[in-house]
């Protein structure tokens, strides 16, 4: 499997006009293609910042180490470049975007990452029927694309929202921040259908979350624990139910010797086998 | 009493000189008006930025100039497919071409019984009475530009609704500005009957890129239980000067809409005064303004509720680029005896730029104690939360910023019911965006 992200000591924080208030200190990811990593931690780890960068937002300013993407550089490139070339965030709380509608933004989106590829764009009916199949498929009413990109969305359709973006765009590499933050039950499996469908070999998936629900549907291959703005712990899906038991003050506390959790110490929990499907 | 300056002087000269062309010069009353104005405008004097009301303005360019009485053109001498460009379908079309009706380049459609459209100057011809009943019970206002309106009044839009009377279509009147250096003075005359219904879309439009004056004046009479929409669309040529009033006088259970869309001219100012003169009547009023490069456009507006359960809503919207400059002054008046009158006024402004400016000023004097009134101002800049969620959706900036000032000012468009006319303003609005937007087929 080929690498698809490689995070190396990375530094990074928010500028504040004066300053770079520092927040990720020396953080290391190797994603590769086929593979879900679910980024886990504390409120105030990194997690968020961590999104943020890897999108591009302004102000999020890496000070040393580097981003590399299919072996490029991510650095210095603008936000709508990373997405046209594959790289998706879905927003923790997604924007409300009063005038623009639903499906103008798709399109807009859709051929914009088309014609990076090369490809045609989509004209107004083949993108409806797309849209129209993976509407569907997210449960959602087809009424929401001809509202207001987001607004007057319930929390639960601003999240579906995110994902039927991802299924339009197909990303190569998707990171999801806190998709699963204010679903209820059924919400949740619906979107976690959604992600567990973007499952293939040549797609990487970063789950960013603050809680282990989300992970009993889509199961990672690898769990990471973020403290302090570094990965203080990695280890198997076993790791979540471990963090769900104990609590992040146990990462945070050191209680792990190792970086790396020793396979014996996981919690006798289900064997996750995560199978890539859509292939 | 102020000096008589240069420019009044030559008003007053160029009055002198030219008033045996002005229509219905025959007629005495029309003539005692217009006199009386000429002298009502030496007295006022052009406004400067130190009168109550056009502090933000000056006025100053305008009165400068040595603007000359358009010559009439003949129909022939025109390019009617200009015309035919601006039309909107489904309506009835009068063509003015610097200030005169030009029925050749018009077309009317069937209208019902007891609907009169025509034009003030045909009217005047015919019967002038209907035009005198109309000019003199509208009191005299102390407005230099409509003193000098009245004085030099060429032409406008007369329509007169019998009681009940529907026009399903609407009626555009297109006023084309084609000769630089010209001041054209239109009157708009609109008498709707009891429960008669109406919407007249007056657009503004120019062939020149050279300066030349438009000083409009719209006076609407909304009788009981009677509707009328009044849409301006202001695209005038980009040195223009255009100076517009509109008056409505609405009655018992009677409904104003008026809206106000101004993206032309490089000085333009606005003044929507209305009276709900009867209990329940309402007023809705629309604005968008987009200036840009060195435009000023200004709106003021004034309601004043009179008797008891008045309804106003007013929503006007501002999008400054480059070093544009707009005014919003809306002022909202109860009086004593207009309990539970109900009014809300907002008005959101967008500044795209550091050099573009905006002045908002709303106004309420409440003197009645049963009422619900708000207001709101609001000035801001494109959201960046909303600029980097669209670009990481690969939307670039350019185009994120464009979609976003889209999406601020479109609604204005969307509040209009007649599709042609949402299209058009639509396209004006696009028109104006820093970044061609791809349109949803």
């Amino acid at each position: 499997m080929n690498t698809l992200l490689e995070i190396r000591n990375l530094h990074a924080g928010v500028d504040d006009g004066a300053a770079v208030r520092p927040i990720l200190r020396g953080l290391d990811l190797t994603v590769r293609a086929g593979e879900v990593h679910a980024v886990m931690g504390p409120n105030g780890s990194g997690k968020s910042t961590l999104a943020y960068v890897l999108a591009g937002r302004d102000r999020y300013t890496v000070t040393s180490g580097e981003i590399l993407y299919d072996g490029h550089s991510l650095l210095d490139i603008a936000p709508e470049e990373r997405a046209r070339a594959g790289v998706f965030l879905a927003f923790q709380y997604p924007v409300e975007i009063p005038g623009v509608s639903n499906i103008y933004l798709l399109k807009a989106a859709v051929n914009a990452a088309r014609k990076h590829r090369g490809e045609e764009e989509l004209d107004a009916m083949d993108f409806l029927a797309l849209v129209r199949d993976k509407l569907t498929t997210m449960g959602m009413d087809e009424a929401l694309l001809y509202r207001p990109v987001n607004q007057g969305f319930s929390g639960g359709e601003k999240k579906r929202n995110e994902i039927l973006q991802m299924a339009l765009l197909e990303p190569r590499l998707a990171i999801l921040d806190e998709t699963d933050s204010g679903l209820d039950i059924d919400a949740l499996r619906t979107v976690a259908d959604g992600i567990q469908a973007m499952r293939r070999s040549d797609r990487g998936i970063v789950l960013i979350t603050h809680y282990q629900r989300l992970l009993d549907y889509v199961i990672p291959d690898h769990i990471h624990v973020l403290a302090q703005g570094r990965i203080a712990l990695s280890g198997g899906p076993e790791l979540a139910r471990e963090l769900e038991r104990r609590g992040y003050a146990w990462v945070e506390n050191g209680a792990p010797a190792e970086k790396s959790l020793p396979s014996g110490a996981a919690p006798a929990g289900r064997t996750a086998t995560s199978t890539p499907s859509g292939e | 009493m102020r000096l008589l300056g240069e420019s009044h002087k030559y008003h007053l000269d160029e009055y002198a000189q030219h008033k045996s062309q002005l229509p219905g010069r025959r007629l005495q009353w029309l003539t005692a008006l217009r006199e009386d104005a000429i002298k009502r405008f030496v007295a006022l004097g052009f406004p400067t930025p130190r009168d109550e009301g056009w502090k933000y303005t000056n006025v100053a360019p305008i009165e400068k100039k040595r603007f000359t009485l358009p010559t009439i053109r003949a129909a022939s001498a025109f390019d009617a497919s200009i015309v035919a460009g601006l039309a909107l379908p489904g309506t009835s079309m009068l063509v003015f071409v610097d200030g005169r009706h030009v029925p050749e380049l018009s077309s009317l459609r069937p209208l019902p019984v007891g609907a009169a459209v025509s034009s003030v100057a045909a009217m005047l011809e015919t019967q002038p009475e209907e035009v005198e009943a109309a000019m003199t019970r509208a009191t005299p206002r102390a407005s230099t530009f409509t003193a000098l309106n009245t004085a030099w009044m060429s032409d406008g839009l007369f329509v007169a609704l019998e009681a009940g009377v529907e026009l399903v279509e609407p009626i555009h009147v297109l006023y084309l500005a084609t000769t630089p250096d010209t001041a054209t003075h239109t009157r708009n005359i609109i008498v709707a009957g009891p429960n008669s219904r109406a919407a007249i879309i007056e657009q503004h439009a120019a062939l020149t890129d050279a300066a030349y004056f438009t000083n409009v004046v719209t006076d609407i009479t909304i009788k009981r239980g009677a509707r009328i929409e009044h849409h301006k669309v202001q695209d005038e040529g980009r040195a223009a000067f255009h100076i517009a009033a509109v008056t409505a006088d609405v009655a018992r259970d009677g409904h104003f809409v008026s809206g106000s869309h101004a993206f032309g001219g490089v000085l333009a100012r606005v003044g929507i005064n209305v009276a709900l003169n009867g209990e329940g009547a309402q007023c809705t009023l629309d604005g968008l303004y987009m200036p840009n490069s060195r435009q000023h456009i200004d709106h003021h507006t004034r309601i004043d509720h009179n008797q008891p359960r008045g309804t106003s809503r007013e929503l006007y919207k501002g999008v400054m680029a480059g070093a544009g400059h707009g005014v919003f002054n809306g002022k909202i008046v109860v009086q004593p005896n207009a309990q539970r009158s109900d009014a809300e006024q907002t008005n959101r402004n967008l500044l795209l730029s550091d050099n573009a400016e905006v002045d908002t000023r709303p106004q309420l004097e409440i003197w009645a104690d049963d009422v619900k009134c708000s207001h709101g101002a609001t000035v801001g800049q494109l959201d960046v939360d909303q600029i980097f969620y669209l670009r990481s959706r690969g939307v670039d900036d350019a185009s994120a910023r464009a979609l976003l000032t889209y999406g601020f000012a479109a609604e204005m468009a969307e509040r209009v019911s007649f599709a042609a006319l949402r299209d058009r303003i639509d396209a004006l609005i696009r028109a104006r965006l820093p970044q061609p937007l791809e349109k949803l087929a």
